[in-house]
């Protein structure tokens, strides 16, 4: 399916290019596939995969270590980590981990606390102006469902973390901005987030830059489609008692048509 | 009681409600015995399927606004709390989303189905005026429900669609402001548009209703397009025809369970799971698949048209595309009278059945094809052919009705036997056989 979908998709733009001539330069470039574990959060034909959880967790390091000092995942709760193999004991210490504003008390006052599997993931910045002010005047985008937000889902977050290239002389870059070769434009304010050995994977995973970013882009999946498995199962559940169904009334409307001709 | 006919349900509580209301016996009249023609292929399923789906739409959605927020600052997370948190919140709103396509590809493969075996025929033109009626509320209803999750698609969609009321003369600008609730798309559009997202569908049902009481007085058309001529023709409803819907439908769920669970995404723009921002306009925009034969035919007029010699324009582009956009669908208004032809199947029609396979559907398709592109060329030039394709096919009708020679047409539906002779002689050429 999905190579049919490239195979369509390069058609169409190389007759896209063929046309627009020099216009369709210098726009984005298609991000290559990727290997998946859960085969993709929009592939059709993965009826049996789910998400590689030892993968997700060592995202969630990445991200909480790399990713979470600009971007915030706020449609996600501590809580939801026990989906991906965190005992509920480690769920309470990542949350405890992190200092959230509560209230205001019945004296009207705001105070912190240490966080609970209840609450949010806790932004890097208390607001959306804050964040902006402190990247140079655009907040960096919400994580919760970036996989699902891009064309190319995984593909292309995969490419942009792993796109950071030397810009070409004839690049105009403004300043501040870094060269990409997966972003449309390739002008990206996000400098280059992952660094060989950037985090110390617990499980002895060697940190190199497409490990941390396949093990991130994963975390991310799942954090924009964590129902996939339970949607799968299910459809794999709905669509055989589907099929019987029709079987049944194929039968029965035979049968009732037999006198017919 | 003197006037009300006697009921004979052995059931006595069946026996006294019938009495009293004979719905009942209606039911039976309408869906138990109905006389049905006994010829139907797979394409007449497709009336029951948009039923089944408009019912699931029904139900899902009222669940849906039971959980969704209708503010702008909080729709978008109402909409993901649906998805992560609501027990099978996942599940419905997916049904949802995705069978608001489904309904539109039953409703156009309905439609197909009516076009080319001539349902909108007398004596069917008021069947025909409901149905488009119908296409016209489906479209209003998805396009408002498109707008609720606050998507980025969400809210450039509404900017765009409301913007071309902006185009009808004098009252245009009064009309987008009532439809914004205000100067731009904000909290207000959105709480109207939630309203009329959830009234429009009842108003829907009530024409549904309109629909097919009209079809129960004419009876249904059939693939040969003469009318039954007696009892040897047709069959009871129950139990052939729902039987054999009732495997159609089944079928149709399993295509529609395809989408919801393996591609719940595949028919949607990644761009709606990204906040409404009004600040940051998507690089394209894109309105839903189902739109996108009109969006083309909106962004195909890209000129004025002027007074001949002068420079006063009487239409501006962006009216003439509004007009072209809202035309495709009043045309098919008048469609039981631009086709002056008396056969009304395809199959007895050499130059109409080609008309449509070869120039309706090619023009249908390439303008769905090119309301997804960019507006660049060769997708103008493209969509103007389309565009001019399109409205020729029923321009061109009085005139094919004129010069075409229908094929002979079966003495009857219990045998369709090509029996020589022309329309006019053909219904009287056989004597019936029993079947």
């Amino acid at each position: 399916m999905r190579r049919l979908r490239n195979l369509i998709a390069a058609g169409v733009l190389s007759v896209a290019g063929l046309t627009a001539g020099a216009q369709a330069a210098g726009d984005a470039v298609v991000p290559p596939a990727q290997e998946w574990a859960h085969g993709g959060v929009n592939s059709f034909l993965s009826f049996f995969k789910g998400y590689d959880y030892a993968a997700v967790q060592r995202g969630f390091q990445v991200y909480k270590e790399v990713c979470a000092a600009c971007h915030s995942m706020h449609l996600l709760h501590y809580r939801n980590l026990t989906d991906v193999g965190f005992t509920e004991e480690e769920v309470k210490a990542i949350a405890a981990s992190v200092e959230v504003t509560d209230g205001p008390n019945d004296q009207g006052e705001m105070f912190t606390r240490p966080g609970v599997p209840a609450d949010k993931f806790k932004s890097p910045f208390p607001n959306v102006q804050a964040a902006a002010a402190a990247n140079g005047g655009k907040a960096p985008p919400d994580l919760s469902l970036m996989v699902k937000a891009r064309s190319h889902f995984e593909d292309y977050v995969y490419a942009i973390l792993t796109g950071y290239e030397e810009a070409p002389a004839d690049s105009h870059l403004p300043p501040g901005a870094n060269y990409n070769k997966y972003f449309p434009g390739h002008a990206i304010a996000m400098p280059m987030p992952l660094f060989e050995n950037g985090v110390t994977y617990a499980d002895g995973t060697k940190a190199t830059v497409p490990q941390m970013a396949h093990d991130v882009v994963t975390f991310l999946a799942w954090a924009a489609e964590p129902k996939l498995e339970e949607r799968r199962r299910v459809g794999i559940m709905a669509i055989t008692f589907l099929v019987v169904f029709a079987g049944i009334m194929y039968a029965a409307k035979r049968r009732v048509w037999a006198d017919v001709h | 009681m003197a006037h009300a006919p006697k009921s004979n349900f052995s059931n006595p509580v069946v026996n006294w409600i019938d009495q009293r209301l004979p719905i009942i016996t209606m039911m039976n009249k309408e869906y138990g015995s109905f006389p049905t023609p006994r010829n139907f292929n797979s394409l007449w399923n497709f009336g029951a399927i948009a039923m089944v789906v408009l019912a699931t739409m029904i139900v899902s959605g009222v669940v849906l606004a039971m959980h969704y927020t209708n503010n702008t600052a909080l729709a978008f997370d109402s909409v993901e709390r649906i998805m992560r948190d609501v027990n099978w919140g996942w599940m419905i709103r997916y049904i949802h989303a995705n069978g608001a396509s489904m309904f539109f590809i039953a409703v156009y493969i309905h439609i197909f189905r009516g076009v080319y075996y001539g349902s909108y025929k007398a004596p069917r033109e008021l069947i025909w005026i409901f149905g488009v009626i119908i296409l016209l509320l489906m479209m209003g209803t998805a396009f408002m429900g498109y707008v609720l999750p606050w998507g980025q698609m969400s809210f450039w969609g509404a900017t765009v669609i409301t913007n071309l009321f902006s185009a009808i003369p004098v009252v245009g600008e009064h009309i987008v402001t009532l439809l914004w609730g205000g100067f731009s798309v904000d909290n207000p559009t959105l709480n109207r548009f939630f309203a009329l997202h959830f009234l429009l569908p009842f108003v829907l049902i009530a024409v549904v209703f309109l629909h097919v009481a009209a079809l129960h007085i004419t009876g249904s058309n059939n693939p040969l397009g003469v009318e039954p001529k007696g009892p040897q023709d047709t069959l009871p409803f129950h139990p052939y025809y729902t039987t054999k819907d009732l495997f159609g439908v089944v079928l149709f769920l399993i295509f529609f369970a395809a989408f919801v669970f393996f591609a719940p995404n595949y028919l949607g723009h990644p761009d709606n799971y990204i906040p409404a921002d009004p600040l940051v306009t998507p690089a394209h925009i894109v309105p839903e698949w189902y739109f996108l034969p009109f969006y083309a035919i909106l962004r195909s007029i890209t000129f004025s048209i002027t007074l001949p010699f002068t420079d006063v324009v009487l239409i501006p582009a962006k009216l003439g595309g509004v007009i072209g956009m809202f035309g495709s669908i009043a045309i098919l208004f008048v469609l039981p009278w631009l086709d002056t032809s008396p056969v009304r199947s395809s199959r007895f029609r050499p130059i109409f059945k080609w008309w449509v396979l070869l120039w309706l559907v090619p023009a249908f398709l390439v303008l769905g094809y090119v309301g997804g592109k960019p507006a660049e060329q060769p997708y103008v030039l493209l969509g103007q052919i389309a565009t001019v394709m399109y409205f020729v096919f029923f321009l061109a009708l009085p005139i094919i009705g004129r010069i075409e020679k229908p094929l002979p047409l079966p003495a009857s539906i219990a045998k369709p036997v090509l029996g020589g002779g022309s329309v006019a002689t053909g219904a009287t050429a056989q004597v019936m056989e029993k079947a």
